[in-house]
């Protein structure tokens, strides 16, 4: 037993994680486990090591390594991930959560070296995807996942593969309308420069030149870039929608018809300048307002959170199956860590099911032979099998799915502050030109003409239509900033909005593990020694905590060692026999229900005490807890209610506080208040509560790692930035009164040209200026006041 | 100053020349992940393998 280890901790050269052992040592450098030193050795051996010369600690920890990919062998899986094979080649893409920094890129665009069958591979660094080329004669899909997985870099495989479909969906040629009204807009500017700066006599031929150059270019502006608004504005008319659609595709027209009439007729030079530069901000409004997060998805359904297959036994013989393949009374094997799809009877092994995801419930639920197991569960220690006697599809989580909350288009929730205004504008837009028209027609009827188009070309709402997306856009990279993920910029208003505000206990407000340990024992140095020795054999969570909790000391040799699962741990350590686990394993007696867990201790079967771990609740909780003062507070929980004394401070309303919900019952609660007039929020994280994020105003989904599963959220926020929730909800009171005060700003602007526009005499060069100046200022505003108050809430 | 006509001419052929550089190098996916690159120059080649002992 002479091993050098330090008792200060030292850091995986690897992960970067904590070593709570000094097993695993190359050299100099420390690892914390088995699968980081692997990594290491793979590695070392590809000649790979400048993996670790550009940044500290880039792998990803490799403690559990009992991943199975034997399922890729199917074909008929395989066929679904790969994109693309012919005789000699495979092409497929991954989304590897894991990529995060240069050494990432720099190694998987290496793995040739590490296997030559792999022929290219290309690392998109945003969308943290991997495309690869494969000789498949040399290395199957298998064998390439694995090998991804031994350095590290495990994909996310699932069939419900959203966001490869969400990436390809959304190619709409947004950017190549952007292009051509780009083009057209610069063009036109230089040739109506001439017109401005005043052409001599001798020069009028070059003036009808220039004017037909311009109808020229504005047909593909009117026909090609600004075909949308015409699209949309005909599809709400049929609605019998006002949106601002409508009088932006009137100033189109009315501006491309008057300029053409105008240069037929050689009586003035038109305003395909103003045309082309409308539709060239607009675009640019439309493009900035469409924020994509590639890494993220926020329809995920409970797909994506099952297995892409399951191990069945058949004739004695284990193989694995697609999921859609289950069928009722197949038996199925489910190891550690691995979800249970589907319902199904206990047969074999010692179950101890992990639910928090499924119904908030913390700790995990030991189920006996012959007992009905949910699906969604996560086993925890050994190997179970079990009898199927549900399909996938009906089982008791996927039900959920087919309340008619998740039936309801969601978008029709809130009308925004652009539709509510821009109806009302349209409607005084409307008055004002055919008033104009009007007054003018007995006098002069071509007056009359000109001041009708001219209100309508100079009231455009250009700037109005800008000021949402503008102030949006940058709000939602402040948000994004502080990992706060919005789905789109409308999620901002409904936020502004909100009065209640529901939440929901495990994983939200606790974070999802139980990290705050407590030792209620008194030990000696010896008996700790001998405790940590012991725990060191096991892989349990709780084991490992307790081994973190003690730190980095000597082990002892163990003998005898045995683990039952979900009871407890044994062996003989330096000749003491050392216990550790449940109260019905150390004392013989079931826990009194308590607010913690325990994990109790005997050495030489003489009771010592016990770990206690208790709940942690998220930084910030007495913050997010003071909201109460202007918005309601709710708790819902699937959970028991043995944490009630504590969550009392922060929900200090009668009846604000309600436990042992089912998904149903959160949803029904949802709803109960929206009945009562209540703009509410539910801020949840797991599947429990997917029926209640769904049926919210505003649905928020909590998450400490955003890849994890995220059902029919608005938005996702990471559990780092919970306690910034306040200042969130109030920066987005302070955008929405920005957009108030912008939409004034262009209706000065708007009352200002439409002075010059009712007497008739609006000069193009006016409009020429009018429209981009309002646009520049409407555009510096926002983004200024934008920057300010996210500022002022500390935000950046 | 006929030459005007000439030369807006060729100055259109050549916008018209960049607009579809653009469209080409947009539908061929140039345009398709404009930050890896950026990393990706940062990084060395690689050194001669060493030699074998």
């Amino acid at each position: 037993m002479v091993r050098n280890s330090t008792l200060e901790k030292t850091a995986c050269y690897h992960c970067g994680d904590d070593c709570i052992t000094s097993d695993y040592l190359i050299e100099d450098k420390h690892f914390c486990c088995h699968g980081c030193k692997s990594v290491y050795e793979i590695l070392s051996a590809g000649n790979l090591c400048n993996y670790y010369s550009y940044n500290e600690h880039p792998g990803a920890t490799r403690a559990r390594t009992d991943k199975r990919f034997d399922y890729l062998s199917d074909a008929a899986i395989a066929d679904e991930i790969i994109d693309y094979k012919d005789k000699y080649i495979t092409i497929v893409t991954f989304y590897i959560p894991h990529i995060h920094c240069s050494s990432c890129l720099w190694l998987l665009e290496k793995l040739n070296k590490i296997n030559p069958a792999i022929c290219y591979t290309r690392v998109d660094f945003l969308k943290k995807q991997l495309n690869i080329r494969y000789d498949h004669e040399k290395i199957n899909l298998q064998q390439l996942v694995e090998l991804l997985d031994g350095i590290g870099y495990e994909p996310l495989i699932s069939l419900q593969d959203i966001i490869k479909k969400q990436n390809t969906a959304d190619k709409d040629n947004l950017v190549s309308k952007i292009a051509v009204a780009g083009f057209c807009f610069g063009n036109v500017m230089l040739l109506s420069f001439p017109e401005y700066f005043g052409l001599s006599v001798y020069e009028q031929t070059f003036k009808h030149f220039f004017g037909w150059l311009n109808i020229l270019f504005s047909v593909p502006v009117v026909f090609y870039s600004g075909r949308g608004y015409f699209v949309s504005a005909w599809q709400n008319l049929r609605n019998k929608v006002l949106n601002i659609d409508f009088p932006l595709a009137l100033g189109i027209a009315v501006l491309f018809g008057r300029t053409v009439l105008e240069i037929f007729a050689h009586s003035g030079a038109g305003f395909a300048d103003t045309l082309c530069g409308l539709v060239f901000f607009l675009l640019i409004g439309k493009f900035v307002q469409k924020k994509t997060y590639h890494h993220l998805s926020f329809e995920r359904d409970y797909r994506s959170f099952f297995p892409v297959a399951v191990h069945i036994i058949e004739n004695a013989a284990e193989k694995p199956i697609p999921l859609s393949g289950l069928t009722i009374g197949d038996r199925m094997l489910i190891r550690n860590n691995e979800i249970i799809p589907a319902d199904a009877i206990l047969l074999k092994g010692e179950a101890v099911v992990d639910f928090s995801f499924v119904t908030g419930e913390a700790i995990p639920v030991s189920k006996t032979l012959g007992e009905i197991i949910y699906a969604g569960g996560r086993q925890t220690g050994e190997a179970i099998e079990l009898e199927v006697v549900k399909p996938v599809s009906q089982s008791y989580l996927t039900q959920l799915w087919n309340n008619e909350a998740f039936t309801r288009k969601s978008d029709k929730r809130m009308q925004t502050f652009n539709e509510k205004v821009s109806k009302y504008f349209t409607i005084v837009l409307l008055s004002v030109a055919f008033a104009a028209l009007i007054f003018w027609l007995p006098v002069d009827y071509k007056r009359g003409f000109a001041a009708f188009t001219a209100v309508l070309i100079v009231a455009c709402p250009c700037a109005l239509a800008l000021s949402t997306p503008f102030t949006m856009a940058a709000a939602l990279s402040i948000f994004d900033r502080n990992h706060f993920y919005l789905k789109n910029t409308t999620v901002v208003e409904q936020m502004a909005n909100i009065d209640t505000i529901v939440m929901d206990k495990t994983g939200t407000i606790t974070t999802g593990t139980i990290n705050n340990i407590r030792l209620e024992a008194i030990l000696t140095e010896h008996q700790k020694l001998l405790i940590y020795s012991l725990c060191c054999n096991s892989i349990h969570p709780l084991s490992r905590m307790i081994c973190q909790y003690l730190g980095n000391t000597n082990e002892f040799s163990v003998r005898g060692y045995s683990e039952i699962a979900g009871k407890g741990i044994r062996a003989f350590v330096n000749g003491h026999l050392v216990q550790v686990g449940s109260s019905r394993y150390i004392l013989d007696c079931d826990e009194i229900v308590s607010d913690s867990t325990k994990v109790h201790l005997a050495i030489d079967g003489k009771y010592l005490g016990y770990f206690s771990f208790l709940h942690y609740y998220r930084e910030g909780m007495k913050d997010v807890a003071a909201l109460s003062a202007s918005y309601d507070l709710f708790l819902l929980s699937g959970d028991h209610d043995h944490e009630k004394k504590d969550l009392k401070p922060f929900f200090p309303a009668p009846n604000s506080m309600l436990f042992n919900q089912s998904p149903q019952s959160k949803l029904d609660f949802i709803k109960s208040l929206q009945h009562l007039g209540a703009k509410t929020m539910m801020i949840g994280d797991g599947l429990n509560d997917s029926g209640a994020l769904k049926q919210s105003d505003l649905g928020i989904a909590v998450t400490d790692n955003v890849n994890n599963f995220s059902p029919g959220s608005d938005a996702i926020l990471d559990g780092r930035s919970f306690d910034k929730l306040p200042s969130f909800l109030r920066f987005s009171k302070d955008t929405v009164a920005i957009i108030h005060f912008s939409f004034l700003i262009s209706l000065t602007y708007n009352l200002v040209g439409l002075s010059y526009a009712v007497t008739g005499n609006l000069s193009p060069l006016t409009a020429a200026i009018l429209m981009p100046l309002s646009t520049v200022t409407i555009i510096s505003f926002t983004s200024l006041a934008t920057h300010y108050t996210a500022k002022r809430r500390k935000l950046i | 100053m006929n030459i005007i006509y000439f030369l807006i001419g060729c100055s259109v052929l050549l916008a018209l020349g960049f607009l579809s550089a653009f469209f080409w190098a947009q539908r061929t996916g140039q345009n398709d992940d404009l930050y890896t690159p950026s990393m990706r120059i940062l990084l060395d080649d690689d050194e001669e393998t060493l030699p074998k002992k």
